[in-house]
């Protein structure tokens, strides 16, 4: 075995720690929340944390890709499934804080959020579009779909991505240096992408993208 | 966290011999070290006595002392709100000056002692509402800006007031990020400046004010967004023109020259009809004019208030 396929007791392994280590945000939240120890808006503080969160673990899910293109690594992809999920988890403790802590159900204040607040009107989509993403991660989803249709449909997740980020630059009151440290990170793995489908069609000899692939690493 | 219940729980408010000692603690060695260094002058943590005390928010309670000096937006220190607290250390209040210039007989500039000793120190209860929708109820310590301003004679042409604050990047290091165009400059029409609510402020909870709360002397507007009242203050310009704030500069659709709290007039991106009072759970209506409409609501007579928002 090599670097690049990573021997499946050493994945686990990476699985086990990546599993962790996407829970300690949560954990350090819940931490603080049982000491009150999240500062003066406590509220305020939880919905940054999980919307930043939302945001980290989905960009980090999109390196799984360009990683293969660039280094020929395979084995992100086989974490990229939990890392997707976790990015969901994320957002949805994000959305239901919005939800119940924020609005406390006041749902004509919610709604004209979603109309009025353009911040709001870009962010609940960008939510709302992980969750056929998420509905569909099993491996038996992915056999049902086909896997032509499965990668179709889970290019939704560039405009979560890309709604995610424009979420935050129209909320920050003047400060955009996180909302644009996103935003470059972002156009990264997307220009690497697009490099590499260009340089693909150029000269279909040299592609180390294209794999006789299986579902069963996804 | 104490999210079941609205109302704070008295378990959360710092009793009152808890944050006496701790304050008389401070004082102490506040106290000892200032004496060591600057003899006969006040610094941050130092105690404060005032005449009287007003309370201009009713029975609402007041914000813990926590609170209100460790969740701020002071963006000279950062743009976090724990940013000023972390960082305002750096801030040097002694010595400090205050320059009245513009449309006035008598320009001055005055030390911080001399406006220490200017006006009798009332204590002053005000709810603070934020441009972002949060609040708290700080008592304040100052005198009305109205005495600084008899003092200094402004001509008929003076019919506006500018403040600007301290620009100082190797004590202010957020001003090391464009973030806003430097120094902080705000300002207030003539009868605003010359209201009683006006209060030039030098302390909070019973002491010198925190670096992080504006030190050593600030403005504070209770019926407007906490962004007009101007904070570690070195100049006060009167001027005919409207002058232009740095908040109105960065965002002019967001962020008008009055700034009255109000509940009917949005910010661009997001509602101002309700506020989360800071320690609380469930928002809480916000009032026109910050609840001070009684008082101030008539400087805007006739005015559209959406237009002039």
């Amino acid at each position: 075995m090599t670097d690049k396929n990573l021997h499946t007791k050493r994945l686990a392994w990476i699985k086990t720690g990546v599993f962790f280590l996407a829970l300690l945000p949560l954990i350090k939240l819940v931490i603080g929340a049982c000491l009150d120890a999240l500062g003066a808006n406590p509220i305020e503080k939880i919905t940054r944390t999980t919307g930043y969160w939302t945001l980290t673990l989905l960009l980090v899910s999109l390196t799984a890709t360009p990683l293969r293109l660039l280094f020929k690594w395979n084995w992100p992809i086989r974490i990229r499934r939990m890392l997707g999920l976790f990015a969901f988890f994320y957002g949805s403790l994000h959305f239901l804080t919005y939800l119940v802590l924020d609005q406390f159900f006041d749902w004509s204040a919610i709604a004209a959020d979603i109309v009025k607040r353009p911040y709001i009107t870009v962010g609940f989509p960008a939510f709302v579009l992980m969750i056929p993403l998420a509905l569909t991660s099993t491996d038996r989803m992915i056999k049902r779909l086909g896997g032509k249709r499965w990668r179709w449909l889970h290019r939704l997740v560039y405009l979560s991505a890309i709604g995610g980020v424009v979420h935050y630059a129209w909320l920050v009151k003047k400060d955009l240096t996180n909302p644009l440290i996103f935003a470059v990170l972002l156009a990264v793995l997307f220009g690497i992408r697009i490099l590499y489908r260009f340089i693909g069609s150029m000269k279909p000899v040299f592609t180390p993208v294209k794999r006789k692939t299986s579902h069963t690493d996804r | 966290m104490n999210f079941s219940t609205p109302k704070i729980k008295s378990s959360e408010i710092t009793p009152r011999d808890i944050y006496q000692a701790r304050r008389q603690f401070m004082q102490l060695t506040a106290g000892v070290a200032a004496a060591a260094l600057w003899p006969g002058q006040l610094l941050a943590g130092e105690k404060l006595t005032a005449a009287k005390s007003l309370n201009f928010a009713e029975k609402e309670e007041l914000t813990p002392y926590d609170k209100v000096t460790q969740y701020n937006n002071f963006y000279e220190f950062g743009t976090g709100k724990d940013d000023p607290a972390a960082y305002a250390g750096s801030l040097k209040t002694r010595p400090w000056t205050i320059t009245v210039e513009g449309e006035v007989r008598k320009p001055v500039t005055f030390d911080i002692d001399q406006i220490l000793k200017m006006a009798p120190l009332e204590e002053r209860i005000y709810r603070l509402r934020c441009v972002e929708a949060w609040s708290m109820v700080v008592p304040w310590i100052g005198f009305p800006l109205a005495e600084l301003i008899k003092r200094v004679e402004p001509t008929g042409k003076a019919k506006f007031v500018e403040f600007i604050s301290l620009h100082d990047p190797a004590q202010m290091p957020g001003q090391r990020s464009p973030v806003l165009n430097w120094p902080y400059r705000e300002g207030l029409r003539m009868d605003e400046a010359m209201h009683p609510l006006t209060l030039l402020t030098v302390g909070l909870y019973g002491e010198v004010l925190p670096n992080q709360n504006g030190a050593p002397v600030r403005i504070v507007v209770p019926w407007k967004y906490g962004f007009k009242s101007a904070k570690s203050i070195v100049k006060i310009r009167f001027v005919e023109t409207q002058p232009v704030s740095s908040w109105t500069e960065a965002g002019p659709n967001e962020y008008g020259f009055y700034s009255n709290v109000n509940p009917d007039v949005e910010h661009l991106r997001w509602s101002q009809a309700k506020e989360r009072r800071i320690g609380d759970f469930l928002k809480r209506p916000t009032l026109p004019f910050n609840g001070y409409a009684e008082q101030v609501a008539h400087l805007y007579a006739g005015m559209d208030l959406k237009k002039y928002f």
